[in-house]
């Protein structure tokens, strides 16, 4: 099992998540992100105040997935998630260890 | 002079009528249509201070200030609400006997005289004193931006109040109650002088003395709610109709000039500011449109009812113009933290239009100066109001800073700022989500 972690632009929520449920993915995880990388922020200008804003947000995924299905996710979100420009995001992929459905107590695979 | 007031009928002639005042007014009697707009413009010149102008300032400020800002705005309201009752309007208003040049007196204490039957002009006088009362209220409300989100209340209320006592009354006196920039011919339809300079000076004086705020210039102040901001910034712009055409006094022409007049002149300032910054920054801001708006209309106030149509675009746009240049010079090349920018958009504003009134008055659709009068005559008389307002404001303002200091000390401390006014000085917090 792999835990798929991606930080993509926060318009492309739509587009990453359709395009993860035509390759049968069941469910994911969102959350509202701030941070920066190579994009760095911006700045904003209240009557000739420059404040530079360090934080831009993003939006976060959390996928737990079989180990099989790793690289199809990897590629929907890439393409799904692309514009090309600077700012797209990242996608982490790291060891999931247990896996427990809460309702039913099934571990591993099966819970997913 | 008992009644002096007669603020639309003195100023538009001042010269002509400052002698005929007394008899003018015995002779007047009540009109139902002007005591209706003046009773009207009293409800929209207060609804310029709460909600207008709170909700204008409260958004500009970090959250954690948020309801200092309301509060001071409100508690100046009900303060000078009472002090107005008690003696100051007698004391802006009111016979000043030998000094009624410089100051009113004590006649008109707990406002005796003022009865049902006591008129001013063509008003009952309680209606024209609470028309002026709201002109008193916003006018110490104003100065609170420059000193946001690091005086103490106990500071700020005793500012206030000593601040109407002793700077307001009296140049209201002076211009509108019969002293001695009315007797000279100044044009100051609604207060650039009254309100505008006045409030402006006091403002810069206050951000001085202060100092700045912790972290001015490199640590985050953006408004934390600029959706506040805008609605309250409309709300100034409904509610000057109040201030500007209820100027007037009246029902009549000049109301309705001087209602179209800054309506335009808003229009034209705020386009102004959005494309300065459009121009010179790349896009056009939302704070920076309504800033324009505010602009155009602080400096179309003393003019309002003397100019045309035209003359109000050429003032909308150069308010719009000048005062973005104005704040962009306190704030990045002198680094003074008149926090809210009440100096360069009202104390600027002020100036422009009472100066640019002198000239409107006898250009482009103006009203004409009064019997032998010339237009340069009467921008030094003009220039003579905005200096004389300018000197006495600042100086004043910055004894009654020192007194109030000495008294219970302007400024929380450090930690207190950081904190922020609300928890530290309320108990409160604007928004538990």
């Amino acid at each position: 099992m792999k835990l798929i972690t991606a930080i993509i632009k926060p318009f492309k929520l739509d587009d990453v998540r359709e395009a993860l449920s035509e390759i049968g993915v069941q469910g994911i995880t969102v959350t509202e992100v701030k941070g920066f990388g190579r994009q760095k922020g911006h700045t904003e200008l209240y009557r000739g105040a420059e404040y530079v804003v360090d934080f831009l947000p993003k939006v976060k995924l959390e996928i737990g997935i079989g180990a099989d299905k790793v690289e199809a996710v990897i590629d929907a979100i890439s393409r799904a998630a692309n514009t090309g420009k600077i700012g797209d995001g990242k996608i982490f992929v790291s060891a999931l260890e247990q896996t427990i459905r809460i309702r039913t107590g099934e571990t591993g695979p099966d819970a997913l | 002079m008992s009644l002096v007031s007669l603020k639309g009928i003195g100023r538009a002639w001042p010269v002509a009528l400052s002698g005929l005042m007394p008899a003018v007014a015995m002779a007047d009697e009540l009109n139902a249509a002007d005591t209706a707009w003046i009773l009207t413009s009293t409800v929209l010149v207060l609804f310029m201070t709460i909600p207008g102008l709170s909700l204008f300032y409260g958004g500009l400020v970090r959250s954690k200030n948020v309801l200092s800002v309301l509060m001071q705005c409100f508690a100046i309201t009900c303060m000078v609400s009472i002090l107005w009752l008690v003696f100051v309007y007698g004391l802006a208003f009111g016979d000043g006997g030998a000094l009624n040049a410089w100051v009113g007196g004590f006649d008109k204490v707990m406002l005796g005289g003022v009865g049902r039957d006591s008129l001013v002009g063509t008003i009952p006088e309680s209606v024209f004193s609470m028309f002026q009362m709201t002109f008193a209220i916003i006018t110490p409300a104003l100065i609170i931006g420059a000193f946001a989100e690091r005086m103490k209340f106990s500071a700020m209320m005793l500012f206030s109040a000593l601040w109407l006592i002793v700077v307001y009354a009296p140049v209201t006196h002076w211009v509108w109650g019969g002293g001695w920039l009315g007797e000279l011919g100044l044009l100051d339809f609604a207060g650039g002088t009254v309100v505008h300079v006045n409030a402006g000076v006091a403002a810069l004086v206050a951000a001085l003395v202060l100092g700045p705020r912790r972290g001015f210039g490199s640590v985050q102040m953006a408004p934390h709610n600029l959706t506040m901001t805008v609605a309250g910034a409309a709300m100034l712009w409904v509610g000057w109709f109040g201030f500007n055409a209820g100027s007037a006094l009246a029902s009549n022409g000049d109301a309705g000039m001087a209602m179209l007049v800054t309506h335009i002149s808003a229009a034209a300032g705020s386009l102004a500011w959005m494309c300065m910054e459009w121009l010179r920054h790349g896009k056009p801001s939302v704070l920076g449109i309504v800033t324009g708006m505010v602009a155009g209309l602080g400096t179309i106030t003393p003019a309002s009812g003397f100019v045309g149509p035209a003359g109000a675009l050429i003032i909308g746009i150069s308010a719009g113009v000048i005062c973005y240049f104005a704040t962009a010079y306190v704030k990045q090349t002198l680094k003074i933290d008149d926090s809210l920018d009440v100096f360069p958009v009202h104390g600027v504003g002020g100036m422009l239009g009472t100066l640019l009134a002198g000239v409107f008055v006898a250009s482009l659709g103006g009203a004409g100066l009064a019997e032998g009068m010339t237009m340069g005559g009467q921008v030094w008389i003009q220039f003579i109001g905005v200096i004389s307002t300018l000197v006495y404001s600042g100086v004043m303002s910055w004894i009654i800073l020192m007194l109030v200091d000495k008294l219970v000390g302007l400024r929380v401390n450090a930690d207190q700022e950081t904190e922020g006014l609300d928890i530290v000085l309320h108990d409160e917090t604007g928004y538990n989500l």
